[in-house]
């Protein structure tokens, strides 16, 4: 076995280490060339701030993907509306999205009130409506575009159609009261032929009061005079009570123009509704339209609420839906709507009848968030924490190293090649991984490359006390690198697997931080194999054929004598090896 | 140094032998002891951080800002005193309020940064919702559980299912020992804490991995011989692998070390030490575990295989054998220098698999039993 012979036994050491040296420098290379040259760092690092929203739902099937990507979207799209780039909106594990703010200018808060408000979704009935900011000036010419607020989305109207034999049960309430009126749904929406209000559209001068339709109840006569939804500051939510007058704004795309409401109490609430679709209406060649099915609750209350609206005259005969302190429709009501079916109609493109029905069904989930974490990092405080990861991190490596040179000599020379190819593939990986998928280097994950050096450090050990061991055994060096392989291999690789089996558990299960540190566990896990099979062993492999490990020079760390071998048996041992060289 | 190698070295002849295995019932109430303390601190309840409670959480970089300024600004603004404030390690003041207040995060930075006079920039802030800990637990717990099970079946696949239950047996016990050291010295849980304890998960058992591979590898074909029982081959394991488990410890232990003193020193209390101080505690119980509880625990399952009793009562006969024809020889005179023996004994017994014969010339230690 020690014999000349049993050189291919070694393997072609060189073929390993020269793979992986070209797969490093491949990896850096494409680091510096695609230009990511660092990784990309998380809120805490770099300053920010993150927001951690959980879903919450007394239906647990509400939470889906589906719902949760919608989320998302809305998320997004609320985000950005404020002007904040590089946010980043992602769902982590099944029920929780991260939103990550970057510190540009410092102002973000805006950003995280509008987070926030979880998607709240309203019927209101409408008191009082008005254009506000500077109107075109167009509309004075034409006073049908006045129509125009109540006109894209016209009509509700509805019909129940009730389960034919509408079976005597009574526990459904809303459907009980329906009985009369089980007409086609299609059928009745005699409503959405009349968008009847025509605001006589003056002069752009002083609209807000003259362009006012309905009565603007006393209490809320300031803050409507007041309001100018053409400011984007003034765009908040204003529903802090659901069971009080407010106002809110709406934007009407026809005409673009900036609308204010006066809105009386919630009537109908967006988790009331069941489900809400796009269709489109074959039947009366009325275009698309948004259908809307109320669970009991909301059919009771939407029954009650249209009874009474259908009594007023315009504007005040309109429902408004508001999304999240915004009017995104406002139909008008002409009939009292029972049976928890209902339709709006109007001139709606595919698009925006979907848009609509998404939003309603958004809020009809009902997937409310909660604000689970806020956390605003300074630049500063971030900058720091880089720092004091870093260099916990270098005096980590350097306390590693220290105690493998004094402990294994020679041998600690091979860990810290090691400790640095590792670093280096790490380092490229993360890098790369920022662009290619997002990751974000947060803190947690810096505990977890830091920890990493242990881990990487321990196959190192594994398989170098394995050498060892051979070495007491008596056998020569080279046959003892060999031998002690497979079994250094067996463990190293058994225990490497639980190491990533954890960490891919807890990559699965866990969300925010807990992630990022379980991502770079391992991943670090998988590199640690990679660099002991093709960088360590050949290493070894290649250095066993040198005079300075092979004879067991005093600083290799494979001094037979300082193993312990004691000289009697050691000077036998010796013989024996060479004589079995000889044969 | 040396003198450390040559420790290894005889404990790898089994020269120098702890009696681990035998001493199983020291370690288990020893484990017993610490548990139990350990349970006693969990009963008193866990310190738990902002994340578990619900609130804000504020720190102001400002030199020179004094507790009792920024804790009447927080006063102000609250109208009340029941905000908490506290100056961090490194100079820092922590402002903490409970989720009652009820005060939007960007209004009490803006109040504070008005009353102290420093920039919003310089204020950090985390509100947290009061379920959020709990849902971070509650995951956390899904995940061990998951692990746990996972790594059952892997263990019982890859080994045998008596290793699985010892290894998961010195999991629960490194995982209830730090839990219970945070408990009784009262350190704060936050969600990184939580990490700690998942992460020592993979750590406990890679260490008590490595002990079983060889405690494995020393009893193959024991029952082919009669010179030791399985719980003396696990012992020489044990004993064979001291040496690399404290070295891989205190090598692991290193980083985290250098996390918890010098990175968590540099900024004070903050994700840093909370994941590393739990790292920490939970190493070194997964080290003394994996020693002390996980083979002897191993040990003990296999020794009530019917194989392995039989087994003991042959190496008994044997030794009794033994020791009656050494009484005899020493009787003759004759001195042959039975511990030598007893040595090549041990090692020919690890050596185990080899089909050529290293070194020795010698020719009595061959085992009969070899393959």
């Amino acid at each position: 076995m020690a014999s000349p012979k049993s050189r291919p036994r070694d393997g072609y050491p060189g073929r390993a280490l020269a793979f992986i040296l070209v797969i490093t420098v491949g990896l850096v290379a494409l680091m510096f060339g695609t230009g990511h040259k660092t990784p990309r760092l998380g809120i805490d690092l770099a300053g920010g701030t993150s927001i951690t929203l959980t879903a919450k739902s007394d239906n647990p099937s509400a939470i889906n993907k589906t719902n949760m990507d919608t989320a998302v979207n809305i998320l997004t799209k609320r985000v950005n509306a404020f002007g904040v780039s590089e946010a980043e909106v992602q769902t982590q594990g099944s029920n929780t999205i991260i939103v990550n703010i970057p510190n540009k200018d410092g102002d973000n808060e805006q950003a995280i009130k509008d987070i926030g408000q979880t998607a709240k979704l309203y019927f209101r009935p409408v008191l009082a409506l008005a254009p506000t900011g500077a109107l075109p000036t167009a509309p004075t010419a034409s006073p049908s575009a006045g129509a125009t607020p109540s006109a894209s989305p016209s009509a509700g109207s509805s019909a129940a159609p009730v389960p034919p034999s509408s079976s005597p049960s009574a526990t459904k309430a809303g459907r009980a009261v329906t009985d009369g009126l089980k007409a086609d749904p299609t059928a009745s929406p005699s409503a959405a032929a009349t968008p009847s209000t025509a605001p006589s559209a003056p002069s752009a001068a002083d609209m807000s009061a003259a362009l006012t339709q309905g009565t603007v109840p006393p209490e809320l006569q300031a803050d409507f005079a007041k309001l100018d939804c053409s400011v984007q500051a003034q765009r908040l939510d204003y529903q802090t009570d659901p069971a009080k007058n407010t106002v809110a704004c709406s934007f009407d795309a026809d005409q673009k123009v900036w609308y204010k409401f006066a809105l009386g109490p919630v009537a109908v609430e967006g988790k009331d509704i069941d489900k809400a679709i796009a269709s489109f209406d074959t039947q009366q060649g009325a275009g698309w339209q948004v259908q809307l099915k109320f669970d009991d609750t909301g059919s009771k209350a939407f029954a009650a609420t249209t009874g009474q609206l259908a009594t007023q005259a315009s504007p005040a005969n309109q429902f408004a839906i508001v999304l999240d302190g915004k009017v995104v429709s406002h139909p008008y009501v002409s009939q009292s709507i029972t049976g928890g079916n209902a339709v709006i109609s109007g001139s709606f493109t595919q698009t925006e009848a979907k848009a609509l029905a998404n939003v309603l069904s958004f809020g009809a989930l009902p997937l409310t968030f909660e604000m689970s974490d806020v956390t605003t990092v300074s630049p500063q405080l971030g900058g720091d924490q880089l720092k004091a990861g870093l260099v916990a991190g270098g005096i980590g490596m350097i306390l590693v190293v220290l105690y493998s040179l004094v402990y294994y000599r020679g041998l600690g020379l091979v860990s810290i090649a090691g400790l640095v190819v590792s670093a280096a593939l790490t380092y490229a990986i993360m890098s790369l991984l920022g662009a290619g998928i997002g990751f974000a280097l947060n803190l947690p994950a810096v505990c977890g490359a830091i920890v990493a050096i242990g881990i990487t450090a321990d196959s190192f050990i594994v398989y170098f006390e394995r050498i060892r061991d051979e070495v007491r055994e008596g056998a020569p060096l080279r046959p003892a690198v060999q031998r002690a392989w497979p079994r250094a291999r067996r463990t190293i690789l058994v225990s490497d697997f639980v190491s990533f089996l954890c960490a891919a558990v807890l990559y699965l299960v866990s969300v925010g931080k807990v992630q990022g540190f379980a991502f770079t566990l391992g991943l670090t896990t998988a590199l640690d194999v990679v660099v002991i099979f093709l960088f360590t062993k050949p290493l070894i492999t290649l250095l066993a054929r040198t005079k300075f490990f092979a004879d067991g020079h005093k600083w290799s760390g494979l001094d037979p004598k300082r193993l312990g071998a004691r000289p009697p048996v050691r000077g036998r041992r010796r013989t024996s090896a060479s004589a079995a060289k000889e044969v | 140094m040396s003198r450390f190698s040559n420790l290894g070295h005889r404990l790898y002849q089994g020269e120098v032998s702890f009696d681990f295995v035998g001493r199983r019932k020291l370690w288990y109430s020893l484990s017993a002891v610490i548990v139990l303390v350990a349970a006693l601190g969990l009963a008193l309840g866990l310190k738990l951080g902002i994340e578990f409670e619900g609130g804000s959480v504020y720190t102001i970089n400002k030199p020179g800002l004094t507790v009792s300024q920024a804790k009447g600004a927080a006063d102000t603004i609250l109208k009340d005193t029941s905000a908490l404030v506290q100056s961090t390690d490194k100079g820092a003041i922590k402002i903490q309020v409970s989720a009652e207040e009820q005060l939007p995060a960007a209004t009490f930075i803006a109040e504070l940064s008005k009353d102290l006079n420093v920039t919003a920039n310089e204020i950090n802030a985390q509100v947290v919702g009061p379920s959020w800990g709990e849902e971070i637990s509650k995951k956390a717990l899904l995940g061990l559980v998951i692990f746990m099970v996972l790594v059952t079946i892997y263990l019982a696949i890859a080994f045998e299912w008596r290793m699985a239950i010892a290894a998961l047996v010195a999991l629960i016990h490194d995982l209830l020992i730090t839990i219970g050291v945070y408990a009784l010295v009262g350190f704060e849980v936050t969600p990184g804490t939580v990490i700690g304890f998942l992460t020592i998960l993979g750590y406990s058992l890679y260490d008590t991995v490595v002990v079983f591979d060889t405690v494995k590898e020393n009893a193959k074909g024991i029952t082919r011989q009669n010179k030791r029982t399985f719980s003396e081959a696990a012992n020489a394991g044990l004993n064979q692998t001291l040496v690399r488990s404290i070295n891989t410890t205190v090598v692991a232990l290193l980083p985290v070390a250098a996390l918890l003193f010098i990175g968590g020193g540099l900024l004070g209390a903050g994700t840093l030490n909370d994941i590393s101080l739990a790292l920490f505690i939970g190493l070194a119980a997964g080290a003394y575990s994996s020693i002390c509880v996980a083979t002897p625990l191993y040990a003990q399952l296999k020794e009530m295989q019917p194989e392995m009793k039989t087994l003991a009562k042959k190496v008994a006969a044997r030794r009794a054998a033994d020791a009656k024809a050494e009484a005899e020889r020493a009787a003759s005179g004759e001195a042959e220098p039975a511990e030598g023996e007893e040595a090549d004994d041990d090692e020919t017994g690890i050596v185990g698999t080899r089909n050529q014969p290293v070194s020795r010339s010698r020719t009595k230690g061959r085992p009969s039993g070899k393959h």
